[in-house]
């Protein structure tokens, strides 16, 4: 355990990405006491540059671009994350019963995973949005159901070469339940690459929020990243920083999630490193 | 004679910090002569393989990395050449082989072409010219047939076969020396046999010298022209083979010596009653089947019968040996009996209860009398959990509270031989032997009647195989056991077993008293086993010698 630390956090581009997020992570939290007027007020005239009165100026409105750009990383954030946890959770549950069952069972959830991998899945998350209205729950919704075949893949992979293993075999001879081995043998040895999929996939979550926003199908009582570009293309040339600041919020915050991802990999699986 | 072909000198080779110890390979000299084999022995552990893949640099660096000494090979230092000429002596001046062959060879080529692959990076030679020689070395190591060989995946080819591919590449170019790294471990004893006396005849025909890494001594009795016993990365003793087998210096290697389980069948202390006891188990007609999917498109299934009707009983408190090779289906018999697999006909009576076809479920009510220990002791724990809850994971099943199958956790790892105090840490802390033990705590936790040992010591040194089997016969004869002991080699069997079951292709070809098969095996396949027993002829002496 210690090792796995040392391996993880030794690595500099692992450490930079893990301080950029505490940065995103303790501003979202404390973002009512940051930014305690609304994001939609008006505070100023448009179109005021960065570094005047406000850090960021103002958008075409006049409303302070940094008020937005903290209530927006809530919003990403939280909307990504729940999203993510819904898809890990039914996509563990897919992959593992059609892992450790195998046959029929396999055949019918990995065909119905393989029908939702099929489509498209922005387009499949437009869909889904425009029927259930725009709102944080249809978000959630929209990207959980497109973002749950691949970890079912990967569970079912890991579980099918793990119960191959003898301590499983030993469990069933041991008398153990199908259930007990599978939560207690089985499941508990597939946590790595959960994890690391896991964790890439909380990138993929606000790539897909940002850009559903960006579409106008974000929840319409949140400010968020993607809406906030999106509010500001049509003003591209007149007025870059409105397009610019949150473009680069969104660039760091998803590169550093894949970073530390990466660096997760290769921190619980040394042996593509070392030997 | 007498000339070096090989010259390492205070070799060290360096450790990563948390490793268990600094050096793997600590202040080694030795020279390899021409035409000699030179067998280098020791346990895992001991540095041999770093020290072999140090000559050829292929050692895991910045990790694992020489810190000093010299590797002469031809008036030149292999330490310190120059990547490109490093490439000019891999393969065409000194080759290795490997211990497994499946993983040696690349799945998606022909071995025709991986072993052409090696001749055209070496060699000028044309097409034609360099498939006359592959045909000419594939016929050298006994292929069948190297014309249609030549064109075949490694998938297609046996154990055996694709070992002596490996061989045959490693003779492709007539290398001035072959390093050996356990080339047989993984191997049957009856395929061993053969290779060994292959790599035999071939160095004695291209005056090849040979470093050949074993940790059997059997193994060295046979081949070995001169042998150097390692231990802890560090020379222990060198000399001529038959000194040092017949009259070994050192502590370690009289140990090492001593360890190589016997020839001799046990004593076997009462016979007659065990006969009019009623059987304990009793495996009658059973059958399994695998019938696998055609690749692609492939309508018509392959069926591969695994067990074809096999019949055997095991009287309370004795053991049986199920002796064959890999792919006659005694470990298919063994997981129909302990109820991983369902056997397609026939009954297995264990107690008066038929357990044959039992789902899952069903089964779960026989378990405590019968019980499994693995083959491998490195996939056979959970590495997530505790010594402790390993062993006591039966017993907490089987309603024993968690509290009292606990203590009695550190009870059991006392009886096999472990402190009490690993109950708190977790497998990945302990070598091959101690988890062993650790799998055969979990199988005695419930208290089972019988135990079915699925070739528990064939995944470890022959010096740490001989403390398991002792083991395993004191516990046996403890809690009065019976055992159904599956291994493929009869030296282990004669060890721990009073009967002894001859498998080959699914059937029982011979069954009888251990000492009688020894005696007088009258199936032409159990003498073929018995003939390929490594270091038999030197036992044979010793054992004379000593009488």
């Amino acid at each position: 355990m210690q090792r796995f630390w040392r391996r993880f956090i030794g690595n500099p581009r692992v450490a930079l990405s893990l301080v950029w997020l505490a940065f995103i992570v303790a501003v979202a939290a404390a973002a009512p006491l940051l930014a305690p007027t609304s994001p939609f007020a008006i505070v100023s005239r448009p179109f005021s540059p960065p570094f005047g009165d406000f850090l960021f100026g103002t958008d075409s409105l006049g409303r302070n671009l940094l008020a937005g750009l903290i209530h927006g990383a809530r919003t990403s954030l939280l909307i990504a994350i729940i999203a993510t946890l819904a898809a890990v959770a039914f996509g563990t549950l897919v992959g593992s019963i059609a892992g450790f069952y195998g046959g029929i069972v396999d055949d019918v959830l990995m065909r119905m995973s393989e029908f939702f991998q099929t489509i498209p899945s922005f387009i499949f998350a437009i869909v889904l949005v425009a029927i259930l209205a725009p709102s944080a729950e249809s978000l959630v919704i929209a990207i959980a159901t497109v973002s749950w075949p691949p970890i079912a893949r990967v569970v079912r992979g890991e579980v099918l070469t793990i119960k191959a293993r003898e301590f499983v075999q030993a469990a069933i001879v041991a008398g153990q339940r199908d259930m007990a081995i599978l939560l207690g043998q089985v499941l508990p040895n597939a946590l790595s690459p959960l994890i690391v999929t896991g964790s890439l996939l909380v990138a993929n979550a606000i790539l897909i929020e940002s850009a559903l926003s960006f579409l106008g199908l974000g929840a319409p009582d949140l400010m968020s990243w993607g809406f906030q570009i999106g509010a500001g293309r049509a003003f591209l040339r007149d007025a870059w920083w409105l397009v610019t600041v949150p473009g680069v919020a969104i660039l760091l915050t998803v590169l550093a999630i894949n970073l530390v991802g990466e660096g997760l990999n290769d921190a619980l699986n040394p042996r593509l490193r070392d030997l | 004679m007498s000339e070096a072909v090989l010259t390492i000198d205070n070799l060290s080779v360096a450790l990563p910090s948390w490793a268990d110890r600094p050096f793997a390979v600590n202040g080694i000299s030795l020279e390899v002569l021409r035409k000699e084999i030179l067998c280098i022995v020791g346990e895992s552990g001991s540095g041999k393989s770093v020290m072999a893949k140090s000559i050829l640099r292929l050692l895991p660096e910045p990790h694992v990395r020489v810190v000093s000494g010299r590797i002469a090979y031809e008036g030149k230092n292999l330490l310190a050449l120059p990547p490109d000429d490093i490439r000019a002596v891999r393969g065409g001046r000194i080759a290795m082989i490997f211990q497994e062959p499946m993983v040696a060879l690349n799945p998606l080529m022909t071995v025709g072409r991986q072993t052409d692959e090696i001749i055209e990076v070496h060699t000028r030679m044309r097409l034609a010219e360099r498939r006359k020689r592959i045909v000419e070395v594939f016929g050298d190591v006994r292929l069948p047939e190297p014309e249609r060989i030549l064109g075949s995946y490694p998938h297609e080819l046996s154990g055996g076969q694709r070992q002596r591919v490996m061989i045959a590449m490693a003779l492709a170019l007539e290398p001035a020396l072959i390093i050996a790294d356990e080339p047989t471990t993984a191997l049957d004893v009856t395929t061993q046999a053969q290779i060994l006396r292959l790599l035999k005849e071939l160095q004695g025909r291209h005056g090849t010298a040979i470093l050949f890494i074993t940790h059997d001594f059997g193994v060295v009795a046979e081949i070995a022209d001169r042998v150097a016993v390692m231990r802890e990365g560090k020379l222990v003793e060198q000399g001529q083979a038959k000194d040092i087998l017949q009259r070994p210096q050192h502590g370690y290697t009289r140990a090492l010596v001593a360890a190589v389980p016997s020839l001799t069948p046990r004593h076997v202390a009462q016979s007659a009653p065990a006969q009019s006891e009623r059987a304990l188990l009793s495996v009658s007609g059973v059958e399994k089947t695998y019938a696998s999917r055609g690749g692609g498109f492939a309508l018509g299934r392959r069926r591969v019968p695994a067990v074809a009707g096999v019949s055997l009983e095991i009287a309370k408190g004795r053991s049986l040996a199920l002796v064959g090779e890999s792919g006659s289906g005694k470990s298919t018999l063994a997981r129909c009996i302990v109820g991983l697999e369902r056997a397609d006909r026939g009954a297995i009576v264990l107690e008066g209860n038929d357990m044959a076809g039992l789902s899952r479920a069903k089964m779960r009510p026989y378990r405590k009398a019968l019980q499994m220990i693995f083959q491998d002791p490195f996939a056979s724990l959970n590495p997530r959990w505790r010594v402790a809850d390993i062993i006591a994971q039966g017993p907490i099943v089987n309603g024993t509270p968690r509290r009292a199958a606990l203590d009695q956790a550190a009870d059991l790892l006392r009886l096999v031989g472990l402190d009490p105090k690993a109950a708190d840490r977790y497998p990945h802390e302990f070598s091959g032997g101690q988890r062993q033990r650790i799998g055969i705590a979990r199988a005695l936790a419930v208290k089972p009647k019988l135990i079915i040992a699925d070739e528990p010591v064939s995944a470890l040194d022959v010096s740490v195989q001989k403390q398991v089997l002792d083991l395993l016969d004191e516990l046996r004869t403890a809690f009065d056991l019976s055992m159904l002991f599956i291994t493929h080699d009869l030296r282990v069997a004669a060890h721990v077993c009073e009967e002894i079951a001859v498998m080959k292709d699914g059937v029982i070809v011979e069954q009888g008293a251990t000492a009688d098969i020894f005696a007088q095996p009258r199936h032409e396949y159990t003498k073929t086993l018995l003939a390929s027993v490594p270091g038999r002829d030197w036992q044979l002496q010793t054992s004379a010698a000593r009488n």
